[in-house]
Order: structure tokens, then sequence, then C-alpha cells
């Protein structure tokens, strides 16, 4: 028996099995208690409740939904909601950042301090405040009758209004293979086609298919553009974004591209010094310099932080609940006020995140096997 | 190598001109080329034209007193008459008038504990942990009361920027010890526990924090017996500290891999115990290298302390919400929206600046 207890392997063995029990009883027992305090309650339990309707109306949605939707079409809305105002905060975060980088690395002293203040500002207040705060201030915009126009921007306590492209669903189809056309011309080998036939390539598939767009898929007079009007008292036409919406992007946007700024400035200022020199010693031109070498360089450097940003504004945009923006974890709540399927839907809400994070690193990790210095590591 | 070699050599090229004096230094710093020359043009404009508007607002046609909130209009610049009127609403929250003095107080004992955990003399594995825990025990019982004559407040009347201080120290403390475990438990050469652990970190990590919060304020009594559950402060607490140590326990696993094998083998040769080897050797040096990491990570965390404002918790956020709730200072919202973005800044960018400038440090020491 001693000899069997002073023998590591046994006590190995042992450990794990015990926390392996002990976690099992903790969950065994959280299962049981929360059994029977559901019950107390009269929770039935179990995912039949999706196919219930909901009852309450959802202020913002891209697909159809009304009080009469299931809950199952209205989880989806929201998990929609989720990813529109999420990507779109990616991709405008991005531009923004990457301008404040430029801004901050260039030799020009006016410019840096004009980024630094931005970085500085915007960085260290929490992002909650300044969703709040847009938030106020685009409430508290005149109503549509006194709305600010810039141009042909409407602003007003309703929302911002844009105007938008008239677009039918052939015409979205369009633009999709246009897209989809000119990414596989991109696609081809460089050094089958020589680079600028490459892209001359793509110039002329891009330009012929929006030609085709606009010429051949409308009828003769109809607008190509649709413009916010006063009608009453509200507008019609154009686009509008409601205040939720374009408080919680504002927000998310401005924050966000204070962090991506410095990832990629980070990313610039990683490469080496002497790579640079050597480029310009083989007689290229700056421009050559930050195409061949410095910004193929950086992006590696950048995209893992990246990638850890881009996660964590996707689940940043949880605040919009602060604010009446219906995301995924916003509709997740008011169900679970609704139903009371705490389990279920708190299961169906970790869901839906893991998926979404998960695509995010597989796809950020895809991109970073795909340019990373082969042979290395 | 002689083939290689040109038959006449290039002329040298002249020495670069070096220029001094102010002249030079505007053309390289303002209008090196053309494109320089506009943009600093334009940005200097732009600079004036900000900073002139700001100061206008802020200072030059405000509001101060509350005597003068009349004159509060549209047009009018700043009134930061809502502060005087409503500061003590933002700072405290429904913390009883007349014991306001034991929130302040106890807000400058958290103050204070984090100014000296900067201090190098603090970072010993015994000081820093007896630092907090005397920090954060003189902030409760200050807040609490309940003895040697001062009334009880309970934690459901504590709020403003003392109830934000609070989940900020509480995190940490109770954050920071379980980041250890984490780490060390990821690192387990036990195949069954470093598994377990890294499946919980990283789906803790991968959940919002909100989320996380929301769970432990609703669903935690569910699945807990009565007895255990406690109040829902403590359980957001808790909850916020298992999502900072899922984070602060990563921090932690880079720099315990950052060490070279060789100190633990040295140490194992030594006939260290394992708890020993740990506490002596592996942990001092994995906080020194990530101690950056670590300072950038209590940033994020003190910032997302408002977070709980939205499970209905009342810091500083939600009592800044509160001041301009109802009508009669509705319209003050850019003004107190500025106090509180001002409040987090102080705490924030004084962590982050000391955070570079111990970066900064620490690279010398390398080099």
């Amino acid at each position: 028996m001693t000899r069997l207890l002073a023998s590591q392997k046994f006590r190995r063995l042992a450990f794990q099995s015990g926390f392996i029990v002990c976690v099992g009883l903790v969950v065994l027992s959280a299962i049981l208690v929360g059994h029977r305090n559901i019950a107390a309650q009269g929770i039935a339990t179990g995912f039949s409740f999706l196919e219930r309707t909901t009852g309450w109306p959802v202020n913002f949605a891209v697909i159809p939904v009304t009080a009469g939707s299931t809950y199952a079409w209205v989880l989806w809305a929201g998990l929609l909601n989720t990813m529109l105002v999420g990507f779109l905060t990616l991709l405008l975060a991005t531009l923004l950042g990457l301008v404040l980088a430029l801004f901050r690395v260039s030799s020009n002293t006016l410019m840096k301090l004009v980024g630094t203040t931005y970085v500085e500002v915007f960085r260290n207040v929490p992002v909650i405040l300044q969703v709040f705060f847009w938030y106020a201030l685009l409430t508290h915009l005149p109503s549509p009758r006194e709305a600010i126009r810039l141009g042909v921007v409407v602003l007003s306590n309703r929302g911002l209004m844009f105007p938008s492209a008239t677009l039918s669903g052939a015409d979205l189809l369009i633009l999709l293979a246009a897209v989809l056309m000119t990414g596989f011309a991109l696609w081809i080998p460089a050094r089958r086609t020589g680079a600028m036939l490459r892209w001359s390539l793509a110039g002329v598939l891009l330009a012929t298919f929006f030609a085709a767009l606009l010429l051949s898929f409308r009828e003769i007079g109809e607008p190509l553009w649709s413009v916010p009007e006063l009608k009453g008292l509200r507008f019609v036409g154009g686009i509008t974004l409601k205040p939720e919406f374009a408080a919680l992007l504002i927000g998310l946007v401005l924050f966000g591209a204070a962090y991506i700024c410095e990832i990629i400035r980070g990313g610039l200022l990683s490469v080496d010094r002497g790579k640079l020199e050597a480029g310009t010693a083989l007689g290229l031109t700056g421009f050559q310099v930050n195409r061949l070498i410095r910004i193929p360089l950086a992006i590696r450097a950048m995209l893992p932080s990246l990638t850890n940003q881009y996660v964590w504004l996707m689940k940043a945009t949880t605040v919009g609940i602060a604010i009446g923006y219906p995301d995924y974890f916003a509709i997740v709540s008011t169900s679970i006020n609704q139903t009371g399927q705490t389990l279920e839907l708190l299961a169906l809400l970790m869901a839906g995140f893991i998926l979404i994070n998960y695509s995010i690193s597989f796809a950020m990790n895809r991109i970073n096997d795909h340019i990373k210095i082969k042979g290395r590591s | 190598m002689a083939e290689t070699m040109p038959d006449t050599l290039i002329g040298a090229m002249a020495p670069p001109v070096i220029r001094s004096g102010p002249a030079a230094w505007l053309r390289k710093h303002f209008f090196a080329t053309w494109y320089d020359a506009v943009f600093s043009v334009l940005f200097a404009v732009l600079i004036v034209w900000v900073l002139q508007a700001l100061l206008q607002w802020t200072v030059i046609d405000a509001i101060w007193r509350v005597e003068n909130r009349d004159l509060c209009t549209r047009e009018a610049g700043a009134c930061w008459a809502v502060i005087e009127s409503r500061g003590r609403l933002i700072l405290f929250g429904l913390y009883p008038f007349d014991e306001q003095w034991r929130s302040t107080l106890a807000c400058l004992a958290i103050i204070v504990t984090i100014a000296l955990s900067c201090l190098p003399a603090f970072w010993s594995f015994k000081r820093l942990p007896a630092l907090w825990i005397a920090g954060f025990g003189i902030f409760v019982l200050l807040m609490r009361g309940g003895f040697a004559g001062l009334p009880l407040v309970t934690s459901e009347q504590w709020g403003g920027l003392s109830l934000t201080l609070f989940i900020f120290s509480g995190v940490v403390v109770i954050g920071m010890p379980l980041a250890v475990l984490f780490a060390l438990a990821r690192r387990s050469s036990l195949p069954v526990i470093a598994k377990s652990f890294g499946f919980f970190i990283d789906i803790v990590r991968s959940l919002p924090l909100l989320a996380l919060l929301f769970a432990a304020a609703v669903v935690v009594p569910l699945l807990l017996p009565d007895a255990l559950a406690g109040n829902k402060l403590m359980r957001v607490v808790v909850a916020f500290a298992i999502f900072f140590a899922a984070y602060q326990a990563e921090i932690i696993r880079a720099g315990l891999q950052s060490i070279p094998n060789g100190q633990g083998e040295a140490a194992v040769a030594l006939g260290m115990p394992y708890w020993s080897r740990v506490i002596d050797i592996l942990l001092p040096q994995a906080f020194r290298n990530t101690l950056p990491s670590t300072i950038n990570q209590a940033v994020i965390t003190f910032k997302e302390t408002s977070i709980v404002t939205i499970i209905g918790f009342f810091e500083v956020m939600a009592s800044g919400n509160a001041a301009i709730g109802n009508g009669e200072w509705g319209n003050q919202y850019v003004e107190v929206y500025v106090f509180l973005a001002l409040i987090y800044f102080v705490f924030v960018f004084g962590l982050s600046r000391y955070g570079a400038w111990l970066e900064q440090r620490m690279r010398l020491g390398h080099d």
C-alpha cells in the first residue's frame, strides 16, 4: 500500500480522477438544484419555446420581424443585427485606424499631434460612455421639420438619413457577381499573367459589371438615387440609420479605431530599418519600399493582435442593449424575461458568440497561414 | 569574387548636407514635401479652430454657478452648474449624505493602494498581496461601517465612484490569485487538469463580459442553494474576477513561457519543492516580464467596470445617467458625460502612462 502511494504514477492518476469526480459532482448538483428551482417556478425545460410566437416588437431588424414571429426567427434577427453592426464596425474602424496610423508615423509634427491626441482621448474613455454620449447627441437633434441638412445628408432626432442607390434584387446579384469576378481575377497567380495585366483585367471586369448594372437592369427614367424628403411629419426615401444603430456604430468605430491605429502603427514600426534601407539601396522608390517591403512585413506582425481586437470589438457590440439596440444579447435577455427559459437561452447566447468569434479567428488564421514567411516555424 | 567586381568604380556621392537651425527644423517637420506643406497648413487651421471653440465653450462662455442656471441655453457655453448641483450624486450615488466623507476616505484608500503598488519597493510576493488586502479591507470597513459609532450602510446603497473603485479592486484582489492558479493549472503536467483549464479559459475568453455578468446576476441563484448564492454584487464581482483571471492567466502563462527552462531545472536540481519553485523562482520572473501587459489588463478592467451599469448597479456611469435622467438637467448631457469621461481619463491615462514608462525602463535594462 505504501509503495502504491509513493508511486508518482498512482498519485497523478488519483489526483486527476479526484479532479474529474469533483467537477462532475459540482455540475451534477448544479443541475439538480437548477432543476428543482425551475420546476418550483413552473417553467418547462427544453427548446420547444423556439416555435412559439414572441408577442413583442423589435425596433430594428434586417429581416421582417413582427410580434407574431417565432422566438427562433427573432433570435436569428438578433444574431443578424449583431453581425451587421459588428462587421460594419470592423470595416470602418480598420479604415479609420489605418488613416490615423499613417498620421502617427508621418514625419509631419502636426499630423502626429492630431493622431496622438485622437488615440489618447478615445482609447481612455469607456466605450459604453461614448455610446451613451452619441446616443444622447443623436436623440437631442431637432425634429424632422427643423432637421439639419448637410448637403444631401439629413440629421434629425429620428436618425441619420442618407441618399441610397435604388437597387433591386437583380442589381444586387450582379454586384455580387462583379465582386466575385474581381476577386477571382486578383487571385490568378501573378507570375502567369503579370501584375499589370491582372490589375487591369480586374478593373475592366469591375467597370463592365457596373455599367451593366446601371444601364441594362432599370427602367428608362428611373432615378439611380433615392433622396430623403420631408413629407408631412417624417422623411421618406433614402436610407435611415436609426439613432440606436448610428450611436452604437459611431461609438464602436471611434473607440475601435484608436486601438486598431495603435496595432497598425506597432506593425509599421516593427519592420527592421535595415530592410527598408536595403530596399532603398537596391534602387526602389519610397512608394515601392512601402508597398513591397514595409506593408507586407507589417501585416505579418500585426495580424495576431488585430484578430484579438476584432474578437474584442465583436463582443463589445453587446453594449448596444444600454441604448436599446436589439442585438443578439438584447434579444436573448428579453426572451429570458418573457419565457424564463434561462439556461436554454444562455446556451444559445454562448453558442452564437462562440460561432462568430471562432469564425473570425479561423478566417484570420487562414490569412495568417497564407501570408506568413514560408520555411520559418 | 573578382569577376563580380565592376571594371570601373562608381564615383563617390557627395556627403549629405547637414542642415540645422530653426529654418531646417521647420522644413523637416512641417514642409518636407509639397503635400506636407498642404497638410500642415490644413491641420494648423483645424487645430486652432478646435482649440478656440473648445476654450470658448468650456471656459469663456461657460456658466459655473447654480444661481445663474437660467442663463444655460443652447447658445451659451458649457453649463457647469449641473456639476455643482449633481456632483455629489455622480460621485457618491445614493450613499447617505451625512456619511459621504466615509465614501471619500474609502476612495482615497483605494487610490493610495493603486499608487503604492506602482512603487518597485512593494513588488514582492508578501508585500503586494498584503497591501491590496489592507487597502480593500479599509475600503470595505469604511463603506460598510456598523462599528465604533459609524452607522451601517449596506452595499445596496453604495454608488458612484466608490462603487466603481470597489468593483475594480474587488476584481483585482480576487482575480489575481485565480489568474495565477489558472495559469499554473494550464501548464500542469497532468493532462486532465491542463486540458480542462485550457478549455475553461478559452470559453470564458470567447464570451462577452456582459453575458457572463448577466449570467452571474440572474442564473447563478437558480443553480446554487440559497445559502451559497450570496448577494448580487458579490456574485457579479466574482464573475468579473473570473473573466479578468482568464485574460490575466494567459498573460502570466506567456510570462512563464518566456523564462528559460534552465531556471526551473536548476530549482529541481537543488531539490526545491513545487510550490517553492513556483513562488520563489518562476512567478517573480513571469510577473516582471509581463508587467506592461498586466497594467494594460488592469486599465481595460477599469474601463469595463462601466458595463455593470447595464445590469442595474449604480456605479459612476449609472449615477451620471441618473444626474441627467430627470427633466431638470436633461439638456446638460454633454457636460455630465464630459465630467464622467474626465474621471475615467484621469485613472486610465495615469495608469497607461505609468505602464509605458515602465516598459521603457525595462527595455533600457535589457539592452
